[in-house]
């Protein structure tokens, strides 16, 4: 497109100056198409393996979708993960759900408090936590913890011949090894959501005490009190999204890690990062929804 | 006597992008026979033994396994023809996270549904006295030796009782001494199983030790076939290299 228009130029400039040399010129833009074109198909390529990677993820949901309603689930194998991703991840969650509350009063506190509202303390703290701040975080930290274990755990099984030594012996490695992490995690990111904002509410009690004084029940009743159906309702819906987006991505990415040992650390790395990002996605399309509503 | 092909592959061609690994590979593998595929690195060995289980599938030419073509088995029947087959990785392909009776029970348990914990628990202590490693039920791939790993990982494979085993380079990484024992242990699955084995290899001392017969790829072909001793008499320049 470029060259015909270049020597629709050059045609043009022919007939205003007849004396005008064009090879010099056909020369140039024969340069500068080989230029264009090179630059062309780079972007084109790189535009084609993006859409192969967005399709091969889309084939990749579908077929674990048919094989979670297919006969033979591992049941054994699916309560192992949802250990491994619900009681082991409690520890990390438990610290973070408590500082989030405290350090969310700790800095409200002195707002409030400006305006005669320290009362109101409680139930900002906890419809903050339960409707962004604690499903977000949590999700986040699962997409660290979780997201790269399951792109490393998966791409080491992939280079060291574990998954194909699966297939070879008969047992579906979907159904298998992605079906039962796909589904402690969808399952278990909830429960971590609820137990981070329940424990964040005990954080923000214990900072409302360090400046203040205000009884557990108390606060607790001013903080739930606070709390409608609709903060509730919409909030733990996304955190389904987000445990099987982390758990999809995690398992992606290590399924279809490269045979060598790099290409492990490069799958648990892309799955953090992706996880992490599809996790603000959705809850910016979460949030847009619940606008609407 | 070992008339019945129970493997049969015909002109199978195999590339990655433009390389072309595997051109019109034609070999038949008979019942109760040792076959050894001798080759070079890069021959395309591991990709020919992959194309015959359906991990990798093949740019033209068929593979009739048991009767079967492999080819045009949907995912439910090609997993029961892979129930009839053992394959003994290179690595071993050990699952890391389960103990050695948990890896053993793994296949067991998919294949032969109908056996009680006590026949899994009495197969699992057959195949692993077998292979010489009663005592490492407890233990996780990471705390066994290479040679220990590829015994388990006989024994896992032989434990669900295969009609054909392909190992694919059974002795790489090992020891003289632990390869030599690892073909002593081909050869006694050949004849307390009564399986029919493809062995890859590009180690002649297991060539050696397991062969009724040889085939050796070369540019992606079949180069020569012949038993062993036709091997070692050839004047070949190539063959030579490999026999010296």
């Amino acid at each position: 497109m470029a060259s015909v228009l270049i020597c629709n130029q050059i045609f043009i400039m022919k007939r205003i100056i007849p004396d005008i040399k064009v090879i010099p010129i056909i020369r140039h833009v024969k340069r500068h198409t080989i230029e264009l074109s090179e630059k062309t198909l780079e972007k084109t390529q790189g535009v084609k393996k993006f859409l192969a990677e967005v399709a091969n993820f889309f084939l990749f949901i579908s077929c674990t979708i048919k094989e979670t309603f297919s006969r033979d689930f591992e049941f054994k194998e699916f309560l192992r993960q949802c250990f491994q991703i619900g009681y082991k991840s409690l520890p990390l969650i438990s610290i973070t759900g408590i500082i989030i509350g405290l350090v969310l009063t700790i800095q409200s506190r002195p707002a409030l408090l400006s305006f005669g509202a320290v009362s109101m303390l409680p139930g900002m703290v906890a419809i903050s936590l339960i409707r962004e701040m604690g499903p977000v975080i949590t999700a986040l930290i699962c997409a660290g913890k979780i997201g790269s274990g399951m792109g490393a755990e998966l791409g080491s099984m992939k280079v060291t011949e574990q998954i194909d030594a699966m297939e070879v012996s008969s047992t579906n490695p979907v159904r298998f090894l992605i079906v039962t992490r796909v589904l402690a995690a969808t399952l278990m990111i909830p429960i971590l959501v609820l137990y981070a904002d329940v424990l964040g509410i005990f954080g923000s009690w214990i900072g409302a005490n360090i400046k203040g004084e205000v009884t557990f029940a108390l606060f607790f009743s001013q903080a739930f009190g606070q709390v409608q159906y609709i903060d509730f309702l919409p909030a733990v819906v996304k955190t389904f999204f987000f445990g099987a987006v982390i758990g999809l991505v995690g398992c992606y990415k290590g399924y279809t890690a490269g045979r060598g040992t790099e290409s492990v650390g490069v799958a648990a790395n892309s799955a953090v990062v992706l996880a992490s990002l599809l996790v603000i996605i959705i809850d910016l399309i979460a949030a847009q929804i619940t606008d609407m509503i | 006597m070992k008339t019945i092909p129970i493997l049969e592959i015909n002109n199978l061609s195999k590339g990655f992008d433009e390389l072309e690994v595997l051109k019109n590979v034609s070999l038949q593998l008979f019942n109760g026979e040792n076959l050894v595929v001798l080759g070079k690195s890069g021959s395309g060995k591991s990709v020919l033994i992959k194309c015959i289980v359906g991990l990798l599938i093949p740019d033209g030419g068929t593979i009739n396994v048991l009767g079967e073509d492999v080819g045009s088995l949907k995912s439910d029947a090609l997993g029961e023809l892979r129930k009839k087959i053992g394959f003994l990785f290179q690595s071993g392909a050990l699952y890391d996270s389960m103990t050695v009776k948990q890896n053993l029970e793994f296949p067991l348990r998919r294949i032969k549904k109908n056996l009680t914990q006590k026949e899994i628990d009495k197969k699992i202590e057959e195949v692993l006295e077998h292979v010489g490693l009663s005592d490492v039920l407890n233990k996780i791939p990471s705390q066994l030796s290479g040679g220990m790993r590829k015994r388990i990982s006989l024994a896992r494979t032989i434990v669900v009782d295969p009609q054909i085993m392909l190992y694919d380079e059974p002795t790489t990484g090992l020891d003289p001494v632990t390869s030599d024992e690892i073909s002593l242990l081909i050869n006694n699955v050949q004849k307390k199983y009564k399986t029919s084995s493809l062995i890859i290899t590009h180690d002649i001392e297991c060539a050696r030790a397991t062969a009724n017969r040889v085939i050796m790829l070369h540019d992606g072909g079949v180069y020569m076939e012949g038993n062993i001793e036709e091997f070692e008499k050839s004047t070949d320049v190539l063959i030579k290299s490999f026999f010296k």
